[in-house]
């Protein structure tokens, strides 16, 4: 026997944290404690949520894999799937099919300088990565961290991102797109505040998430910078129904993002000729 | 030692059928007022053996629409607004045949069968209560090219059985293990001395089939063309986005997955998709890789022709021709692999042209 890749475990929310207007943050346990005891993943996988009689929708798990009380999962409302969790409460029931997909080369990455270059909910799979480095923090050189949200309001994870400003091993560079900029936050898009940052891509890692076309345009700003493109990382988003490279909807040629991804290097990117 | 060929006299043919009947949940190819569609055997089912069924069996091991698992909602008693969620699984599928689908359409279970074989309880549980018994293809039909695709009208992947039909009866040989069980029947003569007639049947029909491309090597496809926008918007250009391609399709298998509810129980049941369709890609955001359908097309060619053999080593494609039969603009798949393939002549947009006239 085989096991079925397509049943949930059921879990129970355990506490919400509204991020934004539009995002909300859940914090839940398998409701089997074996199964929770032995839940393993690594950072940058995704998981499968469900509001039974709704449907799924893929979240990156948002917690590292270094802390294990709780699988974190942040939500933008924004389709029937996501609106239904919205709506959840704690005690509430989902489901979760977790871990799926591939992970962030950190093995890699140790020694290296390390840049962070988010856009709104897109800093969800890099808050895992970057909690799994602060927790291996030895292991890692300087942190720099640009993240930018259209406004103020607009800023997920607000305790973390003050906590990273105060730490002397993190610089942290928060944007908003325009309109109300205050010190310390600048104003500009993302592509552009990384430009005037400039890191360095001497023996640095970049890596991004955001919207489709915040990823273009820093992909590109990335290389102008001179990283080279195994050196830039970035997370895709597909439409994805069964997760495990069948149901045919997010694949770049004979490659899927749920299944092989959803972490890949500019290098493969480009080997493959896909276009964001 | 079980027997590798048997032998059924004309006038033995629906004693076979009806024998099977007793030990499998029975398909077989029956006539729909001009159509030929698989359906449950019974006795005054009107089997048409004489040209290929409308669509592929394919439905049998992976339904068109199936549940995965239902669900129960039930109140907590000591707080009845949270409730618990009970999960179900299906129960296990019953011993299965399906007979006289052609080698194209057994071999798109074979195509299938690596895809999900491993990862895909639902359709691995199926698979292996199903027995396959195929007829060898007496004759080409419009638009068929197994040839061109590695394969024949006698290929026997994904086959338990393949049949072929003589002049005084049928020919049975044994693929598989679960075949040799089919022919360990006292009902069946033994067939060795129908051996030679077969083959020549066989060999026959065969030669029959045009050649659509490649002179029996696999098809190999220029990455130039693949890549070319050009080349697939002029190809598609009278594409309807129907989907009628991927329905009809041995060895397409693209799905949904949805919830459907009443008030405290459901479901959650996966039905075929459609990579022919704008909204397969789209997502919430509004964002879809794939809003033209020439990019949709090239998927379902590149899927078949490049991306599978990348994977798994033969092309997903077995020739039925029911793509071609069935479109309503009349595109042609195997006139657009033709052109795509790095035999094909002639300039990218020259290529372009021929695909689509």
């Amino acid at each position: 026997m085989i096991e079925n890749p397509y049943i949930p475990d059921l879990a129970t929310i355990n506490e919400i944290i509204v991020e934004t207007p539009t995002i909300k943050t859940f914090r839940v346990t398998l409701n089997d404690p074996s199964r929770m005891e032995a839940f393993r993943f690594e950072p940058g996988q995704v998981g499968q949520l469900s509001v039974f009689g709704v449907g799924e929708a893929t979240f990156v798990i948002n917690s590292p894999p270094t802390r294990r009380d709780f699988l974190q999962f942040s939500v933008m409302k924004a389709g029937e799937v996501t609106t239904a969790i919205h709506e959840l409460a704690v005690g509430d029931q989902l489901g979760v099919r977790a871990p799926l997909g591939n992970y962030f080369p950190y093995e890699s990455m140790k020694g290296k300088k390390i840049v962070f270059i988010g856009g709104g909910i897109g800093l969800a799979p890099l808050r895992t990565l970057i909690l799994f480095m602060l927790d291996n923090r030895a292991d890692y050189g300087p942190i720099t961290i640009i993240y930018g949200a259209r406004t103020h309001n607009d800023y997920c994870y607000k305790e973390e991102l003050k906590e990273w400003g105060e730490r002397k091993d993190v610089e942290l560079i928060l944007t908003v797109d325009a309109g109300s900029p205050g010190a310390p936050i600048r104003e500009g898009f993302v592509p552009t505040v990384l430009n005037e940052v400039a890191p360095k891509p001497e023996e640095t890692i970049a890596i991004t998430c955001g919207p489709p076309i915040m990823i273009k345009f820093v992909l590109q700003n990335l290389v102008k910078l001179g990283f080279g493109e195994k050196e830039i990382i970035t997370t895709l988003e597909a439409r994805m129904k069964c997760g495990i490279g069948l149901c045919g909807r997010c694949n770049i040629g004979s490659h899927f993002i749920c299944k092989d991804g959803p972490v890949f290097s500019l290098a493969q990117l480009n080997s493959w000729n896909y276009e964001i | 030692m079980k027997r590798e060929a048997g032998f059924i006299p004309k006038d033995g043919w629906n004693a076979f059928l009806a024998s099977l009947a007793k030990r499998f949940n029975l398909y077989v190819p029956c006539r729909e007022g001009e159509t030929i569609l698989f359906q449950p055997y019974h006795a005054e089912s009107v089997i048409c053996l004489d040209r290929p069924a409308a669509s592929a069996p394919k439905g049998v091991i992976f339904p068109q629409s199936e549940t995965l698992f239902s669900f129960e909602l039930k109140k907590k008693a000591e707080d009845p607004r949270k409730v618990d969620v009970e999960l179900k699984s299906e129960g296990a599928p019953q011993d299965t045949a399906i007979v006289a689908l052609r080698p194209c359409d057994a071999r798109g279970f074979s195509i299938l069968d690596p895809v999900y074989m491993d990862v895909d309880p639902y359709y691995r549980s199926r698979r292996e209560k199903t027995t396959i018994i195929t007829l060898a293809c007496p004759n080409p039909y419009p638009g068929c090219f197994c040839t061109s695709v590695e394969s024949s009208p006698a290929d026997k992947s994904g086959s338990d059985v393949l049949v072929t039909e003589l002049d005084n009866g049928y020919f049975l040989e044994a693929v598989t293990e679960k075949g040799r069980t089919i022919l360990d029947d006292n009902a069946i003569q033994d067939g060795a001395g129908y051996k030679e007639e077969a083959e020549g049947r066989q060999k026959a029909a065969h030669d029959r089939v045009k050649k659509a491309f490649s002179g029996g090597k696999k098809v190999k496809i220029s990455q130039e063309r693949l890549l070319s926008d050009e080349f697939w918007e002029e190809t598609t250009a009278k594409c309807l986005s129907c989907g009628a391609c991927t329905y009809l399709c041995p060895t397409c298998y693209c799905f949904n997955i949805t919830d459907e509810q009443t008030v405290n129980r459901g479901e959650r049941i996966r039905s075929w998709d459609s990579c022919m369709f704008p909204h397969f890609t789209l997502e919430t955001s509004g964002h879809n890789p794939r809003t033209k359908k020439a990019q949709r097309f090239k998927q379902r060619v590149g899927h078949k022709f490049v991306y599978y053999p990348e994977q798994y080593g033969d092309l997903g494609c077995s020739g039925c021709g029911r793509c071609i039969r069935f479109c309503p603009i009349s595109m042609e798949i195997s006139k657009v692999v033709a052109k795509l393939s790095e035999e094909g002549e002639g300039s990218t947009k020259d290529a372009a042209e021929g695909a689509r006239s």
